[in-house]
């Protein structure tokens, strides 16, 4: 075997949340009462589209979340070595973008370096701006960079047309063959938004999805499509690699939240007295520490704790992953309260309602009220904070590693290019790409996310659903 | 005698449903037009598409609305501001979520004035301390300042009646204006609804579901369901015979004193109005149905002074006068199966930064009761009295202070309380609050057998489906979620509960009264068949005397957390001795014409449990009240047969 896979520590969090995921779905759809929500938020054309968008940065993240180390060539067969840096499934996948790497700074789409620099021509030393190693070198002068721009565009567009059109007739044809009617019919029911799921905003993000990805692939074969970064890195991969960073920190951080919030803020509704109590004085005295701080502190205890056992990480990719988590965790432990508090106010309300009551009134334990009566009432309150959450934490990394208390320096994250991009504002011509991009991506991510956090609320909200 | 108000044909659909369906009736300046039905019966979307203020989705189809001449659904909604409030106005049924709690109550009133008469400054101060005196607040000058949380119920719906007279209307729509409030205060309030009424010379459209309130202030009545008129006549006539089968099932499902068979009970529920409805939509659930009923839809016929829309009106049997047979009391000397002596709860009242307790609220203050296997004790007082209180208390769901409880021989401790569960169970009132949404039937009638280790746990299957056939529920309801039921049906599910660990004693905590009358007779006759069947006793805590009257051998009544009469129901409700009790039976509205004797109504409200007058807690509403009912809290003076009262009057001491 050439290759030694790598189980991080996030990756294995990651899976088994995955898994958490799929169980859960598998338990939602035998319950009727949390089937019917999904299936509204189902039915909503902007909460679908959204959710496609989403689906394709989760793919890329777990795509991104299988680690493996190539066996290094030249090493025994018995006893093999294996390479210090550390691959994903979605390296492989992408093939050169990873290994392209340019001098420096170049623009998007660009021929030439961003710099002038001496360059030898005809034996001449002159000071011009220099071609670049990958980006359009298979062009012979500039003037052929636009037309083949706009070719390879069609080219990609074309593509992507074609194969949304593919998957639009193979579902097309899939569900005329199961719900047996026509073609026509099907087509026409499909124009009118008449087929009880909204297979009109399905078909038109999925084909618009094939269209991006067909010219960004095409290009990408000749270009750097957004660029390269200060060290010549294509800031494209760099964006794709960050999908993961984000989504690490929106998810895992979650983990770590719901057990604290549930169980404290139940806790400290249903039994109230000294309980609440103490719960209430924890999350105010943890509310009142500047969050920050507190981030900022446990992260570099954690950046010491890695420096001085470096026994403990046999590659860079492990340390950097430590920080990771610890930061999922820190950022967890400052974020439970804001659930915590209204779950609290949530059961306090249950606790006195009449089923509760007629439980007690039978001996019931406490642990069976919670777990029966209590939790299922509240889990709409925690479905939605989750998806609500998850925005806020992706937007919260980017701006702690700005500040320098976030993910690993060399860890791919937006965060970090929007702090290396920070100093290059000042340039002229402004070294606008990086910035540009890791905003895209994450305005693209957060965007999709709170709208189908949106469509989630307004379907279990027993508030909105009572009007409708 | 020209109308006021004139609807005709009157159609409003909400969404797909159509909930009001051509309805047209006429009210005259200085007449009480009564809506009667059940709830979902299109009554108060009839009101509001008067008002235009139909929720969002409603629209009225068709048909007019005249007011003085005028028709108000073509105005244009610039003018009809103006006639909201001015020319017409409405009063809600919850007093507390019509007004604004944070502005005060002599500003909420001096808005209207300000918008219908343009007063401003000391005119309008002057006026809403008028319109405060006109509906009967005492010290109204005082009460301008006060924010409504201040107020009690009764007086907040008053300030509400304020409100909507700053406008001098023509025609008050009063949409259940007195559901929310206890029997004492609902008389004071309407008594100041017919008081304007007839110094105003206002036409007043009063929604109810209450035949009583309807016999004692309509002039007119129409009766609704399923978004038509079915019946419309004089109040005379309408109460002397009713026409169509509806009305008269409704009279027949109320209980009434001294009878002791079963309530009539109208089968099935108010159909669903978004689907097409042929024929006569009373003709499921109507006892003389004929086949002429299911495919056309009745018309008019006039009957004298009444109207009704039935095709076998003025040929249905004369209603049978019915029995009044006097119920057999066999009176035991049995042991009492439950015995409660001196029991007390008092909830501290904590105060400042180290919580300390300044006070208590005496919830429940030293309260004995006696109930005996297979018999129904009635607690019944107005809301706030600590009825519910001391039914929590028996089961320890609230902890109490003091006092025993002693079940069955036994002295019930928190050691073996599992004992006591198994023997007594309670019913709630809500039967939308007392189900879990998340748990199946089968699942909550199971909860109790689980905790309590009751039979086998192979057997508890089949104990549930014995116990959804006890209640009267389909075979199939254990494997569905409670909101595919009905409010009976729910209270159905709430008692199988109770029954299913097989207590002896049941507490029913008001659990009728969140019902419509028709299926409150379904639910007390369930009652009744289980208590004649299992040996049930019941602790029955309820504010409605007429389901005392009905159900309870026994009748203890509570006033501000203490028992002040105790005796056999039908005596005590016959002859009540205390004036409290006395106050309390003629303040219920009644169908029958008053057989001699004045309405008492009591001043005032029922004092805060926190801080109770001294001496006798009644004396400042009472009637009777003399110098030691001040000083010294009154002995019980026994009356015979079980009968006693606490009253310095009643002992002559006066």
């Amino acid at each position: 075997m050439s290759v030694q896979p790598v189980v991080l520590w996030t990756d294995a969090l990651v899976f088994v949340l995955l898994a958490a995921v799929l169980v859960l779905a598998w338990a939602i759809r035998r319950q009727e009462h949390l089937r019917a929500p999904w299936a509204a938020v189902a039915r909503r054309p902007m909460a679908m589209g959204a959710a496609l968008v989403l689906a394709v940065f989760v793919v890329i993240g777990l795509l991104d979340s299988l680690h493996y180390r190539e066996r290094l060539p030249g090493s025994p067969a018995d006893a093999p070595q294996y390479s210090v840096e550390v691959l994903s499934v979605f390296d492989a996948l992408v093939g050169t973008l990873r290994t392209q790497h340019e001098k420096t700074y170049s623009a998007p789409l660009a021929m030439q370096l961003y710099a002038k620099e001496f360059v030898e021509r005809d034996g001449e030393t002159v000071r011009d701006y220099p071609r670049l190693r990958y980006g359009g070198a298979h062009l012979a002068h500039a003037g052929e960079r636009r037309p083949d721009i706009a070719w390879r565009s069609v080219t990609g567009l074309v593509q992507g047309l074609v194969a949304g059109v593919l998957l639009f007739g193979l579902l097309a044809a899939w569900q005329v063959r199961r719900t047996r009617t026509s073609l026509d019919a099907w087509l026409s029911d499909w124009g009118a938004g008449r087929l009880g799921w909204p297979a009109r905003t399905v078909v038109v993000v999925v084909s618009l999805l094939l269209v991006v990805g067909g010219v960004i692939a095409q290009l990408a074969a000749g270009y750097h499509v957004l660029g390269t970064d200060k060290v010549g890195q294509d800031v494209l991969y760099i964006s794709l690699k960050s999908i993961r960073t984000g989504l690490v920190i929106g998810t895992l951080t979650t983990l770590v939240t719901l057990p604290l919030a549930i169980g404290l803020g139940i806790a400290a509704g249903y039994f109230r007295g000294w309980v609440d109590d103490v719960i209430q004085y924890v999350y105010t005295v943890l509310n009142s520490i500047p969050g920050v701080l507190l981030i900022a502190a446990a992260v570099l205890i954690v950046q010491v704790y890695i420096e001085s056992n470096p026994e403990l990480f046999d590659t860079a990719a492990a340390r950097a992953d430590i920080r990771l988590l610890a930061l999922c965790v820190i950022m967890g432990v400052t974020s439970w309260t804001g659930l915590a508090r209204l779950l609290r106010g949530e059961s306090l309300k249950l606790r006195t309602l009449d089923y509760v009551e007629a439980a007690r009134a039978f001996g019931v334990s406490h642990a069976r009220i919670i777990g029966r009566h209590i939790f299922p009432n509240v889990f709409h309150l925690v479905l939605i904070a989750i998806v609500l959450d998850f925005s806020g934490l992706v937007l919260a990394e980017a701006v702690l590693s700005y500040v320098g208390v976030g993910v690993d320096p060399s860890m791919y994250s937006w965060g970090n290019m929007i702090n290396g991009a920070r100093l290059e504002l000042a340039r002229e011509p402004v070294v606008w790409w990086q910035l540009g991009a890791a905003f895209a991506f994450m305005f693209a991510l957060v965007l999709a996310a709170n709208l189908f956090a949106d469509g989630v609320r307004d379907a279990f909200d027993p508030r909105q659903g009572a009007r409708r | 005698m020209s109308a006021l108000l004139e609807v005709r044909g009157l159609v409003t659909d909400i969404g797909a449903a159509r909930v009001v369906d051509g309805v047209s009736f006429d009210v005259a300046a200085g007449e009480t037009y009564a809506l009667l039905g059940e709830s979902g019966c299109g009554k108060s979307m009839t009101a509001l598409s008067l008002m235009r203020l139909l929720p969002d989705g409603g629209r009225v189809t068709s048909g007019t609305v005249g007011l003085d001449g005028e028709n108000l659904l073509a105005l244009p909604e610039r003018a009809m501001r103006t006639v909201r409030g001015g020319r017409m106005a409405m009063i809600f049924q919850e007093p507390m979520l019509a007004l604004n709690p944070v502005i005060k109550v002599g500003e909420q009133i001096g808005e209207a004035l300000a918008l219908h008469q343009s007063l401003s400054g000391a005119a309008a101060r002057d006026a809403a301390r008028a319109l405060l005196d006109a509906v009967g607040v005492p010290d109204a000058a005082r009460r301008l300042d006060a924010y409504p949380f201040e107020l009690s119920g009764g007086l907040r719906q008053r300030a509400m009646i304020a409100i909507a007279l700053a406008g001098k209307p023509q025609l008050l729509i009063a949409d259940e204006p007195t559901t929310a409030l206890d029997v004492t205060i609902q008389a004071q309030v309407l008594e100041v609804l017919r008081n304007l009424k007839a110094e105003r010379r206002m036409g007043m459209l009063l929604i109810t579901h209450d035949l009583g309130v309807v016999a004692e202030n309509a002039d007119r009545v129409g009766v609704m369901y399923a978004g038509e008129l079915l019946e419309e006549g004089t109040r005379e006539a309408f109460f002397a015979a009713p026409q169509h089968p509806y009305s008269r099932m409704l009279f027949d499902a109320l209980p009434r004193p001294g009878d002791g068979g079963r309530l009539t009970t109208i089968p099935g529920q108010v159909p669903q109005l978004d689907g097409a409805l042929a024929g006569c939509r009373f003709e499921p659930r109507c006892p003389h149905a004929v086949a002429r009923c299911r495919v056309e839809s009745p018309d008019w016929q006039t009957l004298g002074g009444q109207r009704v829309r039935c095709h076998l009106a003025g040929q249905l049997p004369a209603q049978p006068s019915r029995a009044a047979a006097a119920r057999a009391m066999a009176t035991q000397a049995a042991q009492p199966l439950l015995q409660v002596d001196g029991l007390k709860v008092h909830f501290p009242v904590r105060r400042g930064l180290l919580q300390r307790t300044v006070g208590h609220v005496r919830a429940v203050d030293d309260v004995s009761l006696a109930i005996e296997a297979g018999r129904t004790l009635a607690l019944v007082g107005e809301s706030g009295c600590g009825k519910t209180t001391v039914g929590k208390a028996l089961l320890r769901l609230t902890e109490p202070t003091a006092g025993s409880v002693v079940l069955d021989g036994e002295a019930v401790t928190a050691r073996n309380l599992a004992a006591l569960r198994r023997q007594l169970q309670m019913v709630f009132q809500d039967p939308f609050s007392s189900l879990n949404p998340r748990m199946r039937v089968a699942d909550i009638l199971l909860e109790g057998m689980d905790a309590l280790g009751v039979g086998a746990a192979g057997q508890r299957r089949a104990a549930v489906a014995r116990l959804l056939q006890q209640v009267g529920l389909p075979d199939d309801a254990g494997g569905r979620y409670p909101h595919a039921f009905s409010g009976g049906q729910r209270q159905r599910i709430a008692i199988a509960r109770a029954l299913a660990v097989s207590p002896r004693l049941v507490i029913c905590d008001e659990p009728t009264s969140a019902l419509d009358v028709s299926v409150q007779a379904q639910i007390l006759n369930l009652l009744k068949d289980l208590q004649d069947a299992l040996g049930l006793a019941y602790l029955f805590i309820t504010h409605n005397l007429a389901v005392v009257e009905y159900l309870a051998h026994q009748l203890a009544v509570m006033y501000l957390g203490r028992i002040v009469e105790h005796g056999p129901a039908a005596e005590v409700l016959r002859a009540p001795r205390h004036p409290y009790t006395q106050a309390l039976v003629s303040a219920v509205p009644r169908i029958e014409p008053h057989a001699g004797g004045t309405v008492i109504r009591l001043a005032g409200d029922q004092p805060s449990p926190l801080n109770p007058p001294d001496g006798c807690h009644f004396h400042p509403r009472c009637p009777h009240a003399g110098e030691i009912c001040r000083r010294t809290y009154p002995d019980r003076t026994e009356l015979g047969d079980g009968h006693w009262v606490r009253c310095h009057w009643v002992a002559g001491q006066v």
